[in-house]
């Protein structure tokens, strides 16, 4: 197990590196930066400033440690817009975006495993199947759809709720709803899938043949053999919440992470890029890592390093 | 004459990782370790022994599909090449193999004529009319007639898949067929139609077969020379009748014991061997059969016994047989 | 010879005809599937036909019109779906975009799995450096969430049609090529491509004439899988007004640009949202059933 953690510790760390190489190699093999921010007539002496001032007209190779080296001291670059740190910019941001995620991933685990075990549980009656084109509703909608959609019907039709911006706390029902369902609806159907498989198991009749009452039998058997599963794909759902929160803080003008990301894809502000490219990556490395973690304390098989070869294919 | 087969000194070592607590030991898998034998033209070998005994991978060693740690394989006097270049690849014309299970060798897309076609048109010989002519007869002659040909592997039953598997290896009429377990997976009755059109075949065409089985009747029915293999080592080779009538090595005489035989009467004598065959991984010195075998002697544990012409047609590898022509124990009644 | 030989009866009956298994296979669709193809035939349609089908040039500038709602909700019939904020008419424009929507999708798909495919097999052909190379790969692309590696390289390179098309391109190969390797080492180690190996055919020949049709049935539906999901990328992305550079329209340019109006003319984004709705989940539905058709295992 130890050692089927320290392994993926290091992919984790050498993905990580990949990340920030490609971000490098990009960064520098494209067109002018300085022309981009500067605009095309500014004075030539100017642009030449400009690109002594970022490091960009020295060789390639010295680039690339220089940028290492720069991130190792923790410099990771300006703001070309706003000349302010890069990084310092991203992570004044963390905090609004964090404010919608961390509801919206709660939100998608209760409902997403609630939706997806009970129509387990209820297997081909109504409910399983309105559930199941719900959920399938649920993934095919693209967010910034599904957004609109609950602004036009909640702010515009009904009022009720405001459409955009960050000011109260009802600012953010309409973004955490958005961002939760298709998430859920992924969750519900994967789990419902996954509660099938293990309660066809042979283990399952043995435990509700010795007489063990039905609610003992899913709680303690079934629900924790379909968690393994389960648990991977919630891997990927901190993935999709992060490419969903881009969508949905632009939808709903959150002045988040997501947004940050948009604006300075749009302007070639290269330095917030990376930055936050940097971040993404540290947390999905870190957020499979945990699930590897979890995996193996839940499963037993793993602890015992049987299946140390991990669910790769 | 020269035989059409030779290997000699034949080896093939595996480099394995095991894993041993916190990190991985490299260790080496002696799969085939030193096997030397004949086989000439239009004559059957049979290779019996255990699974994991090495007989699959000197299947492939002979055909040039793996490549040898050590020795040599001669197929009419030219070296057996490993590397799979267009030399080798046009050597296929002379040497096939037929697998134990027909279905997964077929592929289920295609009909069961355009299959046995297919090495035909690999070796670019003759043109669409021919081949399928060619094909066509063959089939025919191995018992597949005109409404079996457009059908698809999954449509046939398992005794005609390997007709067709068979077909399909001998239609470039080579001298050599490899058959590795190829009724294994067959039902009793089809076993013994399979192997009637196997002998028929190499009278009509002369093919030499490399036959390897677990199974000892069939081999005996269908060899003129049987080779016992215990953890990667030839133990004794003979003419079938005598191997099964008088099996001189402690392996072989096991071996034999274990096959119920509908002549036996009551309480037969078996010799039942003790213990575990140990793992080809382990470095022991001395002859492979010692951990089982009732008679080891200290000679046993320290020189492995090579394998030692008796007669002109019989082989065994025993420090105690080449000593003496018979062992302590007295085997069993023949299995006549 | 003495093996018995079956008399010759009837011949095998003939293959059905290509017609008369298409007619078989619509009949054995349930309901939603059926209508779900019907959708894609309609949607394919207005893609091909879009230029014939238009009433206007899609981007027919008329100051004078614009803001009109469409037909049915109090506007004229010159215009069914109304105008947007330049008086060009939405349906135009949406046909249009159907257009370009698919084109994207549909390239990128193909360009996907190509690339997948060949990826996987190189992968299981060669193992050793090759193969770790390709599953870190795979990895590397499985762990990010694609929408951020996407807008990394669009920052980078700028996003002219072509280079978002390749960008588009890399979406979804990763699946593709985990499955031409499983499928591949499988039939290399023990199946009927060993076999011809043995034979002595040639590699090409072997995956050609062999591995590819036999893996082709389970890529095709990883394929319709990855398609609509493609779909909702290059719309979400042109939304976020970093895909399709106006002056050519998507589905998810329409919904950004119309975004402005929601309140005041809804209907710029609302066809457009609806198209792309009820497409991806037809062309879900339809991979759904056809997994379940070629696979049923693989659930």
């Amino acid at each position: 197990m130890m050692r089927f953690l320290v392994i993926r510790f290091l992919r984790g760390l050498l993905t990580l590196f990949l990340v920030l190489s490609f971000a490098f190699l990009i960064l520098r093999s494209t067109g002018d930066p300085a022309m981009l921010i500067m605009s095309a007539d500014a004075p030539p002496e100017a642009l030449e400033a400009f690109r002594k001032g970022w490091g960009l007209d020295a060789p390639l190779w010295q680039q690339y440690v220089g940028y290492f080296k720069n991130l190792a001291q923790g410099n990771f670059g300006y703001s070309m817009r706003d000349k302010s740190p890069a990084m310092d910019l991203v992570l004044e941001r963390i905090p609004a975006t964090l404010s919608l995620a961390l509801p919206a991933f709660a939100l998608k685990l209760m409902m997403g495993i609630s939706a997806g075990v009970y129509a387990a549980l209820h297997r081909n009656t109504w409910i399983d199947r309105f559930l199941i084109s719900l959920s399938i509703a649920g993934y095919t909608m693209p967010s910034f759809v599904l957004g609109l959609m609950l602004v036009l019907v909640f702010a515009v039709g009904l009022g009720w709720l405001p459409s955009g911006g960050d000011a109260t706390w009802q600012h953010a029902i309409l973004p955490v709803i958005t961002l939760s369902l298709g998430g859920a609806a992924v969750l519900a159907r994967f789990t419902r899938s996954a509660m099938l498989e293990v309660m066809g198991q042979s283990y399952i009749r043995t435990a509700s043949a010795k007489g063990l009452v039905w609610r003992r039998v899913v709680l303690h058997h079934a629900m924790p053999n379909a968690a393994i599963p389960t648990l991977t794909v919630i891997g990927f759902m901190v993935g999709s919440l992060i490419a969903g929160a881009v969508v949905v803080e632009s939808v709903f003008s959150w002045p988040g992470v997501g947004r940050l990301l948009v604006t300075s894809v749009a302007n070639r502000d290269l330095a917030v890029v990376q930055s936050l490219l940097l971040l993404v990556a540290t947390t999905m490395v870190s957020a499979n890592l945990m699930v590897d973690i979890l995996y193996g304390w839940i499963d037993p098989r793993v602890r015992s390093g049987q299946a140390g070869q991990g669910k790769k294919a | 004459m020269t035989p059409l087969l030779q290997v000699q000194e034949l080896r093939k070592h595996f480099q394995v990782s095991v894993p041993e607590g916190w990190r991985q030991r490299k260790a080496n898998l002696r799969a085939v370790d030193g096997i030397s034998f004949d086989l000439h033209a239009g004559q059957t070998l049979g290779l019996v022994g255990e699974s994991g005994c090495g007989k699959t991978t000197t299947a492939r060693l002979v055909l040039g599909l793996t490549e040898a740690t050590h020795g040599q394989v001669l197929f009419n006097g030219q070296p057996v090449a490993a590397k799979r270049d267009a030399t080798w690849r046009a050597q296929r014309q002379n040497m096939q193999m037929v697998y134990q299970n027909p279905l997964g060798a077929l592929d289920r897309r295609l009909n069961v004529i355009s299959q046995v076609q297919e090495p035909l048109l690999i070796h670019g010989l003759g043109d669409a009319l021919s081949r399928t002519e060619q094909a066509q007869d063959l089939m025919v002659s191995m018992g597949l007639p005109k409404p079996l040909w457009h059908r698809y592997p999954h449509e046939l039953s398992g005794g005609q898949r390997q007709r067709v598997v068979l077909a399909r290896a001998l239609i470039l009429k080579p001298s050599l067929l490899v058959c590795d377990e190829p009724v294994s997976a067959l039902d009793v009755s089809i076993q013994a139609q399979v192997i009637n059109l196997l002998q028929d075949v190499q009278e009509r065409m002369g093919v030499a077969y490399l036959f390897i089985s677990h199974d000892l009747k069939v081999v005996r029915q269908v060899s003129d020379q049987v080779a016992v293999m215990y953890l990667g080592h030839i133990v004794e080779q003979a003419p079938p009748q005598q191997l099964f009538s008088e099996p001189l090595h402690p392996y072989s005489q096991a071996l034999v014991s274990s096959v119920p035989s509908l002549w036996q009467r009551s309480n037969p004598k078996r010799h039942i061997l003790q213990g575990d065959p140990p793992s080809p991984l382990s470095l022991q010195s001395g002859c492979v059969f010692q951990n089982r075998c009732p008679h080891a002697q200290a000679i046993c544990r320290e020189v492995p016994p090579r394998l030692t012409p008796l007669t002109s047609e019989r082989q065994v590898a025993c420090h105690l047989v080449s000593e003496q022509a018979v062992l302590p124990d007295a085997p069993l009644e023949s299995l006549a | 010879m003495n093996t018995p030989s079956l008399p010759d009866q009837s011949q095998t009956a003939a293959p059905p005809s290509l017609a008369q298994s298409a007619i078989q296979l619509i009949r054995s669709m349930p309901l939603l599937v059926r209508l779900c193809s019907l959708w894609i035939v309609v949607v394919l349609g207005i893609a091909l036909l879009a230029d014939f089908i238009s009433p206007y040039s899609y981007s027919q500038l008329d100051l004078l019109a614009r803001l009109r709602p469409p037909a049915f909700w109090g506007g004229s019939s010159d215009h069914w779906l109304g105008t947007d904020e330049l008086g060009r008419d939405v349906l135009s424009r949406l046909f249009h975009s159907v257009r370009i929507s698919l084109l994207v999708a549909f390239i990128s798909t193909m360009l996907s799995a190509t690339v997948g495919v060949l990826m996987g097999f190189a992968a299981a052909h060669f193992r050793g450096w090759v193969e770790q190379l390709v599953l870190t790969l795979v990895d590397f692309q499985a762990s990010m969430p694609f929408m951020i590696i996407a807008l990394a390289v669009l920052a980078f390179f700028g996003n002219t049609l072509v280079l978002f098309i390749a960008l588009m391109g890399f979406y979804g190969w990763e699946r593709s090529a985990r499955i031409a390797r499983g499928l591949t080492i499988a039939a290399n180690e023990q199946g009927y491509a060993s076999a011809v190996y043995d034979l002595g055919a040639s590699p090409w020949r072997v995956y050609l004439r062999h591995i590819l049709p036999n893996i082709a049935s389970t890529l095709i539906v990883s394929v319709t899988l990855t398609f609509p999901e493609v779909i909702l990328l290059e719309s979400g992305l042109s939304f976020l007004g970093l895909g399709v550079q106006p002056p050519m329209t998507s589905l998810g340019n329409m919904v950004g640009y119309g975004r402005e109006y929601l309140q005041s003319a809804p209907w710029i984004l609302l066809a457009p949202s609806l198209f792309i709705v009820v497409t991806t989940f037809s062309v879900s539905m339809l991979g759904d059933w056809l997994r379940d058709l070629l696979d049923p295992t693989l659930n």
